[in-house]
C-alpha cells in the first residue's frame, strides 16, 4: 500500500508542493478493500462467520479508504488538498448511494417485468375473462393515459395562468394569499385528493358508489395544479425586466407583451415543468383506486364507468392474485415496467420539445 | 416626423418619495438634447416620464405635464401604449428578444402588435431600419440568425433600429453607451448625428465629452443631498453649458470637480 506513496521531486521551486502521484486516489480505494476483504476472509477461514461478507467488506473497506486518503494526502500535500480530497471523496460517495436504489429498481423491474412484457397480448388485450396467464394491460395504458391527459388538460391552463397572474399582475394580499395556499396545496396527500374528488362527485350525482375516469382527472389536478404554478412561476421570474422594458417601449400593450415575449422567452422551462407535474402525477394509485375504481374491462369513455389505470393495475394484479400467482405478480411487474418507460418518454420528449423552444444562442 | 416637447412642472415620485422636483423645459423638434449630471439624480426618471415608461416600476407617479406638440401626455384617457408608440426607447443595455432573428427584432413593434404586414413590405422595413442604425452591412447575410448572436454594439443598434422601425417621433436613449466600447460607441454617435434630421433625440448619459459632442442643447440635473429631490439646474445650448454656464454647480460638474 504504501508503494503508492511517492512524493515527487524535491521542492526547489517555492510554489510548488507535495503531491500524491496520479490515480493514488483509486489505488487507495482498492488497496482498502484488498485489506479489509483479507480481513474478512480470515475471520471466515477460522469459522466465525457463515460465508464471506461483501457488504461488510464493501462498507468498512470504504470507510477506510476515506480515512486512509485524508491520512496520506495530510502528510504528503498539506491540510488543504487532504481535505479537498476527503469531500470529494464523501460527495462521490454520496453520489453513489444514491443511484444504488435508482439502479437496482431499474434492474429488478426489468428482470421480473420483461416475460410479461413481451407477452404478444400485453398491448392489445384487457383482463376481461383472464383468470390464470395471458391477457394483457391494454384497458390500463388506456385509462392512465386518458386520465392523466385529460388532467393535463385541466392543469397547464389553470396553473400557467395562475403564475401569470402571480408574476405578471398579482400585488398585495390576494397574490401573497395565492402563493401561500399554492404551497400548502402541494403538501397534499394524494389521498385526499382522491377523497375530494370522490366526495364532490358523489354529492353533485348522489350516487355513494360512483366510479368514473374523469373523478380521476380532478384529483390528479388538484395534485398537479400546484406543480405547474409552482414550476412555471419560477421560470417567468426568470425572463429578464428589460425585455418587458423594450416590448413596452415599442408600444406593445401589456397582454401582447406576455403572450409574445414573456411566455415564448420562458416555454422551454415551463414545459419542462409541465412534464413534471405529469410524471409526479402519472404514478398515483390511491386517489385512481378510490375515484376510478378498478376493472378487467376496455373503457373508453371517461365520464362513465370504472377506468382501470397502471398503478391500480399493478397493485390489483399483487392484491388480488388468482390461482396461477406467478402469472399475476408477472403482470404487476410488467406493469410497472410500463409505467416508468412512458414516464422516461415523457422526459425525454420534454428534453426534446425545450431544446426545440430554447432561445437560440451562438453566432 | 419630430415633434415638440414641453414639460411644466413636472415631479415625479416613487410611491411617496420625491424623485425629481419641478422640472420645466422645451425640446426643439429635430434636436439632440442631452441629460447629464451625477449618479441618482433623476436623468433616468425624468427621461422615462416623456414615455411613460416609468409607469412599469411599481409606486412611481407624476405631477405636472408633459406635452408633444401640444397634447398632454398625462391627460385623462390617454393609452400609455399609444404614447409609447410616438415616442421610442432604447435602454442601457442592449436588449434583444432572444426568441427572435435578426429581422423579427427590427420587425418586433410590427409582429408583437399583431399587425399584418406582406413579406416585401416587412423586408423593405427591415432594410430600410437598418439601414438606418447603420448595421445593415453586417447583418444583411444573416438577418434569420438569432439577434443574441451579434455583438454588443451591433446589439445596441439592433435595438435602435427596432425603435426606429415602429416609425416614432421622438427617441429617448437611457446611457445607449454605457455598456460599449469606444468603437461601437462611436458608432451610434455617428448615427444619433444622423438620425437628428428625422426625430427629437434626447440622450441621458455619464460622459460629458460625449454629451458635448452628440448634443444640441444640454441639460444639467443635481440632487441637493442623499434622500432630497433631483432637480433640473441649468438648461441651455450645449456650448454654453460646457464654455460659459452660468450657475456655479454646472461649471464644476463640467469641469470634472465634482460628480
Amino acid at each position: 500500500m504504501s508503494t503508492t506513496l511517492t512524493v515527487s521531486a524535491p521542492v526547489t521551486n517555492s510554489l510548488t508542493a507535495g503531491k500524491l502521484p496520479k490515480n493514488s486516489s483509486l489505488m487507495v480505494l482498492l488497496a482498502s478493500w484488498l485489506v479489509v476483504a483479507a480481513f474478512f476472509l480470515v475471520i471466515n477461514l477460522a469459522g466465525v462467520t457463515d460465508g464471506f461478507n461483501w457488504a461488510g467488506t464493501l462498507f468498512f473497506g470504504t470507510v477506510l479508504y476515506c480515512i486512509a486518503l485524508f491520512l496520506f494526502s495530510y502528510f504528503v500535500e498539506g491540510i488543504r488538498r487532504a481535505k479537498d480530497r476527503l469531500v470529494t471523496a464523501l460527495v462521490t460517495i454520496a453520489f453513489v448511494v444514491a443511484l444504488i436504489p435508482l439502479i437496482s429498481l431499474v434492474g429488478t423491474t426489468v428482470i421480473n417485468g420483461l416475460p410479461a412484457f413481451l407477452t404478444p397480448t400485453f398491448f392489445t388485450e384487457s383482463q376481461r375473462n383472464v383468470v390464470g396467464a395471458g391477457g394483457g394491460a391494454l384497458h390500463a395504458i388506456v385509462g392512465t393515459l386518458f386520465v392523466t391527459g385529460l388532467a393535463t388538460l385541466i392543469s397547464v391552463p389553470i396553473g400557467l395562468l395562475t403564475a401569470i397572474y402571480l408574476t405578471e399582475y398579482g400585488i398585495g394580499r390576494l397574490a401573497k394569499g395565492i402563493t401561500f395556499f399554492v404551497d400548502v396545496m402541494t403538501g397534499i396527500p394524494s389521498i385526499v385528493a382522491g377523497l375530494f374528488a370522490y366526495a364532490l362527485f358523489s354529492l353533485l350525482f348522489d350516487d355513494p358508489g360512483i366510479r368514473f375516469g374523469f373523478g380521476g382527472s380532478i384529483a390528479l389536478s388538484v395534485l398537479m395544479i400546484p406543480v405547474v404554478v409552482r414550476s412555471s412561476e419560477e421560470m417567468l421570474k426568470l425572463v429578464p425586466n428589460e425585455l418587458r422594458e423594450a416590448a413596452y417601449a415599442l408600444g406593445v400593450p401589456k397582454w401582447l407583451t406576455i403572450v409574445k415575449v414573456v411566455l415564448p422567452t420562458a416555454l422551454a422551462g415551463i414545459v419542462t415543468g409541465v412534464m413534471i407535474s405529469i410524471s409526479r402525477v402519472i404514478g398515483e394509485t390511491a386517489p385512481l383506486l378510490i375515484i376510478a375504481g378498478f376493472t378487467a374491462s376496455m373503457n373508453y369513455d371517461l365520464f362513465s364507468e370504472r377506468m382501470m389505470t397502471l398503478p391500480v393495475f399493478v397493485y390489483n394484479q399483487y392484491a388480488s392474485q388468482g390461482t396461477d400467482a406467478q402469472a399475476y405478480v408477472d403482470r404487476a411487474w410488467a406493469g410497472a415496467l410500463t409505467l416508468i418507460l412512458i414516464v422516461m418518454l415523457l422526459n425525454l420528449a420534454a428534453r426534446l420539445i425545450a431544446r426545440v423552444f430554447s432561445p437560440k444562442l451562438g453566432r | 416626423m419630430s415633434k415638440r416637447i414641453e414639460v411644466n412642472d413636472l415631479d415625479v415620485y416613487y410611491s411617496k418619495f420625491l424623485a425629481v422636483e419641478g422640472v420645466s423645459l422645451t425640446i426643439e423638434p429635430r434636436t439632440v438634447t442631452a441629460l447629464i449630471g451625477p449618479s441618482g439624480c433623476g436623468k433616468s426618471t425624468f427621461l422615462r416620464t416623456l414615455n411613460r415608461m416609468h409607469e412599469v416600476i411599481p409606486g412611481a407617479r407624476v405631477d405636472g405635464e408633459v406635452l408633444i406638440d401640444g397634447n398632454n401626455l398625462y391627460g385623462p384617457g390617454v393609452d400609455p401604449v399609444l404614447v409609447r408608440r410616438q415616442v421610442g426607447m432604447v435602454f442601457q443595455r442592449p436588449n434583444p428578444f432572444p426568441t427572435m432573428s435578426i429581422g423579427d427584432n427590427v420587425l418586433a413593434g410590427v409582429k408583437l402588435n399583431n399587425r399584418r404586414m406582406p413579406k416585401s413590405e416587412g423586408d423593405d422595413l427591415i432594410e430600410k431600419s437598418l439601414r438606418g442604425a447603420n448595421l445593415w452591412n453586417e447583418v444583411k447575410d444573416r438577418l434569420d440568425k438569432p439577434g443574441s448572436s451579434l455583438s454588443g454594439g451591433q446589439q445596441q443598434r439592433l435595438c435602435i433600429a427596432r425603435a426606429i422601425a415602429v416609425q416614432p417621433d421622438v427617441i429617448l436613449m437611457d446611457e445607449p453607451c454605457s455598456a460599449l466600447d469606444p468603437i461601437s460607441t462611436l458608432a451610434i454617435e455617428d448615427l444619433i448625428e444622423e438620425m437628428k434630421t428625422d426625430f427629437t433625440i434626447v440622450i441621458v448619459t455619464h460622459n460629458m465629452q460625449q454629451a458635448s459632442r452628440v448634443s444640441d442643447r444640454t441639460a444639467f440635473f443635481n440632487i441637493a443631498g442623499t434622500g432630497k429631490p433631483g432637480k433640473l439646474i441649468e438648461y441651455d445650448d450645449t456650448t454654453t453649458i460646457f464654455s460659459n454656464p452660468t450657475v456655479q454647480a454646472t461649471e464644476d460638474y463640467v469641469s470634472g470637480r465634482f460628480g
